[in-house]
């Protein structure tokens, strides 16, 4: 327990440091990227309905699959959609 | 053998994911960010499926075909001003996914600990999917925006939340890994689950709609810190640095939220701001102090304009509701060619959802470097001939810096009062989400153009072509 707390903790103080840095103009994607990674879920849910036998595990990991699937693949896409608006102004002479 | 190798993919999944992050430091290298971390993911998901062996179950993909196409669908057909609600309800789903895999665990749990991790990430995770699906209503405009109270508001919100701990407890001190209906640990769980919807619907329901940036920020970091509780449950370390990755991502924004409004996160979260707004009948009719606010025309709006030597644009959440975030741009397009340099001013809070101006306005392919942060450009306003003001309201409300007795005093502002000119374009007097009048109307320099936002910068564009 300890270990993940550790693991947990780090990773929050890297998250602070990289984040810190994204410009106000970029918030939205990041908010919709960084959703897409929190469904990272998607592979705690794969394992629920692929490995476990009880019907109570596999329904409600059917769920959370179709739920955490919805949550990478859109954010992931839309993030990319949003992303390739932004633009660079013509040099100026 | 195979644990290990699954090991390492997560590993090397959660070295893309900061990475992918890391280049969404410029928008020149954002893309190829973001397509990092989706390949990170996808590595993710397939050597859970391969090294697992978990491909036959006709439900891995099924679950994997619906959930792929209804989030293609909802990606693609989204319009730009919709982004709002549709980043509300991907929280949503995440946090649902979070819940339920580690409910999935509950019959599998052994001993208290295990149980507690597990209703814990159940907590986050529903409180987390109520509470974004009602700020997805009151985002696209299903339910009122308004903030919305009722009496013993704060007592209802202790009950359920002293309710939601009970179950916890109960789910805890119940012997372990028993399935039956009435099992302590099923049953607490579920009767936790029921008040971990409430209590994001509770959440969420009185704040209005001026302080959704700070509700959406604050969603996005609990669907993080919702995943890495179900990383606790799972003992899967993928998931915990992910998720407390994302959990400081959106507590970050939370915090530069509160920060642009000048209040704490506690009073956000009581919500009921400015809803009695006390309106005198004299700032009804359009005066402040005996002042009245001085109407223009769209042609002599456009003569201003077109004469100026540096305009600068300040875009509010009125420019998204008459989406006339294109219009703003030909107008631009229009004044660059005469000579007049554009630049536009974002303040942190414009709009409904952190960064919301810089979508729409990229959206209408405004370049990102014509658009500049508050701290950036508030200095540039002296040197502006006219300053431009659409939708936006309280964020360039003087009063914020010398009124005490104002609800928005100390919240920074846009300098426009001290531009030689500004033009408000708006559709009538009346306040704005704090419910105070605005001295900036009423300034000598100061003229309205009233009208839909979408049709006055129409007429401008016909304007601008005749000078």
């Amino acid at each position: 327990m300890i270990q993940y707390l550790t693991y947990f903790v780090l990773s929050m103080f890297v998250g602070r440091e990289v984040i810190s840095k994204v410009p106000q103009t970029l918030h939205t994607p990041l908010m919709s990227g960084s959703n897409a990674i929190s469904g990272i879920t998607i592979v705690g849910a794969l394992v629920a309905v692929g490995m476990t036998e009880g019907p109570w595990a596999r329904y409600l990991g059917l769920v959370a699959l179709i739920a955490a699937t919805i949550n990478v693949v859109g954010g992931f896409l839309v993030t990319d959609r949003m992303l390739q608006m932004f633009k660079r102004g013509p040099v100026k002479r | 053998m195979t644990i290990e190798l699954i090991d390492l993919a997560y590993l090397v999944a959660a070295a893309l994911f900061i990475v992918g992050l890391k280049r969404l430091q410029s928008p020149a290298t954002a893309r190829g960010g973001n397509q990092l971390a989706a390949l990170g993911m996808l590595l993710a998901v397939v050597a859970t499926l391969f090294l697992r062996e978990i491909l036959s179950p006709v439900e891995v993909i099924v679950g994997l075909g619906i959930g792929g196409l209804v989030g293609l669908l909802l990606a693609r057909r989204v319009r730009m001003t919709a982004m709002p609600e549709l980043v509300a309800a991907f929280n949503g789903f995440g946090g649902l996914a979070s819940a339920l895999v580690a409910a999935a665990e509950v019959v599998r749990a052994t001993g208290w600990s295990a149980t507690l991790t597990i209703t814990i990430s159940v907590l986050i995770g529903m409180v987390t999917f109520s509470g974004s699906f009602v700020a997805f209503g009151k985002l696209s405009g299903r339910i009122s925006g308004n903030p919305l109270s009722y009496p013993g508001q704060r007592v209802v919100m202790g009950l359920v939340t002293a309710g939601a701990i009970a179950a916890m407890v109960w789910a805890m001190a119940g012997p372990a890994a028993v399935f039956a209906p009435l099992a302590p640990s099923l049953f607490g769980v579920l009767v936790l689950t029921g008040l971990a919807l409430l209590l994001g619907i509770l959440f969420v329901l009185p704040i209005g709609g001026a302080d959704m940036p700070v509700v959406v920020a604050l969603l996005n970091s609990l669907s993080g810190l919702a995943a890495a509780a179900t990383g606790f449950v799972l003992g899967n370390t993928a998931l915990i640095v992910s998720g407390a990755l994302v959990g400081a991502s959106g507590l970050i924004l939370t915090n530069i939220m509160c920060v642009a409004m000048n209040r704490s996160l506690l009073n956000v979260l009581m919500g009921g701001f400015g809803q009695e707004s006390d309106i005198s009948a004299s700032s009804v009719a359009g005066a402040l102090d005996g002042r009245t606010a001085t109407a223009t025309t769209a042609d002599d709006t456009a003569i201003l304009l077109a004469y100026a030597q540096k305009v600068i644009i300040v875009p509010g959440y009125g420019l998204a509701v008459a989406q006339a975030q294109h219009q703003v741009r030909e107008l631009a397009d229009l004044l660059q060619e005469l000579g007049v340099e554009v630049k536009y001013a974002i303040h942190p809070v414009a709009g409904r959802m952190p960064g919301h101006m810089n979508v729409l306005l990229a959206e209408a392919n405004v370049p990102y470097d014509q658009l500049f942060e508050m701290d950036e450009i508030n200095h540039e306003f002296e040197t502006a001939d006219v300053t431009l003001v659409i939708g936006a309201n309280d964020v360039v409300n003087p009063a914020a810096r010398h009124d005490q007795a104002s609800p928005i005093y100390g919240m920074p502002i846009l300098n426009v009062d001290q531009s030689r000119a500004a033009v408000v374009l708006k559709r009538s007097m009346r306040p704005g989400y704090a419910g105070v009048q605005n001295e900036l109307f009423f300034a000598s320099r100061t003229r309205m153009l009233f009208g839909d936002a979408k049709d006055s910068v129409t007429a401008l564009i016909g304007e601008v072509k005749e000078v």
